[in-house]
């Protein structure tokens, strides 16, 4: 079985990143923008990944793990914002949303 | 397996430029679901069997059905969000240029030379048992930390969306 290198891996991994970094500052979008965070965490999982096979070391998965958890954790978080913001703007466009009260 | 793994790039890149150029936020959806599923795929590639499962059901089945009820209940009846022009136009580009000056410092950490481990990795790398048994035993006060970071996105949910006074 042939083995693909870590290098492919972690480029693949940072372009991923790069991509979610462009659209999260590009687009208005909360829900997008989250969704560009997602793509971000993925993409740090899978350098994680194929950095506990290089080494044959568990960790990297195990941290994979905790990612995971965070990540829905900040989606639970971000939506029940996102959906507080719009109950009482009507409008979620992020270029509108100056204030820290409502 | 080399195949297996640029198909699974070109259809990962592919559908991340889908979640970000999209106009409407359901498709986003889509193009993150398939995301996620090459992903998956990849992680089966690393002998990551856990991770890829986990990947299908937590991510793919529990966080895209919430990103999906948000959207449903957000779009209905109403404008589309990014109707209105930008209020800083020359902040796209400016945000493209950002990216890739952060993908160049990447690639240049990335160029790094790796040791390649000389032993080819265990194999029960990543299966559900051997993942099981480093989670509850070496990692165990991480397993504690992802319950009570857990516990704090309950709360911090029920704290907000719960709330009874609501000015409009």
């Amino acid at each position: 079985m042939p083995h693909v290198p870590l290098a492919d891996y972690l480029e693949l991994s940072a372009v991923l990143f790069t991509l979610g970094v462009i659209g999260f500052l590009v687009r208005r979008n909360p829900l997008t923008m989250l969704m560009s965070i997602e793509l971000m965490w993925n993409a740090g999982n899978l350098a994680f990944a194929a950095f506990a096979r290089n080494f044959g070391d568990m960790s990297g998965q195990i941290f994979v793990f905790i990612v995971i958890t965070v990540a829905a954790a900040e989606a639970a978080i971000a939506l029940a914002i996102v959906v507080m913001v719009f109950r009482r703007r009507e409008d979620v466009d992020v270029d509108d949303i100056s204030l820290l009260r409502g | 397996m080399t195949l297996l793994f640029w198909v699974c790039a070109v259809v990962l890149v592919g559908s991340a430029i889908g979640v970000i150029a999209s106009r409407h936020p359901v498709h986003s959806v889509v193009g993150l679901i398939v995301n996620f599923a090459a992903l998956a795929v990849l992680f089966l590639t690393l002998s990551a069997e856990f991770l890829a499962m986990i990947q299908v059901i937590i991510y793919a089945g529990a966080i895209l059905v919430l990103f999906l009820f948000v959207i449903a209940l957000l779009t209905v009846g109403s404008a589309p969000i990014e109707s209105e022009a930008m209020k800083l136009p020359e902040q796209a580009g400016q945000s493209v240029v950002a990216g890739l000056v952060a993908l160049g410092l990447l690639a240049w950490g990335i160029r790094a030379d790796w040791a390649q481990s000389a032993a080819r990795p265990p194999a029960d790398l990543g299966t559900v048992g051997k993942f099981g048994v480093e989670l509850l035993t070496t990692h165990v006060f991480a397993f504690e930390a992802t319950a009570f970071v857990l516990l704090v996105a309950v709360l911090g949910v029920v704290m907000m969306a719960g709330r009874k006074e609501l000015r409009r």
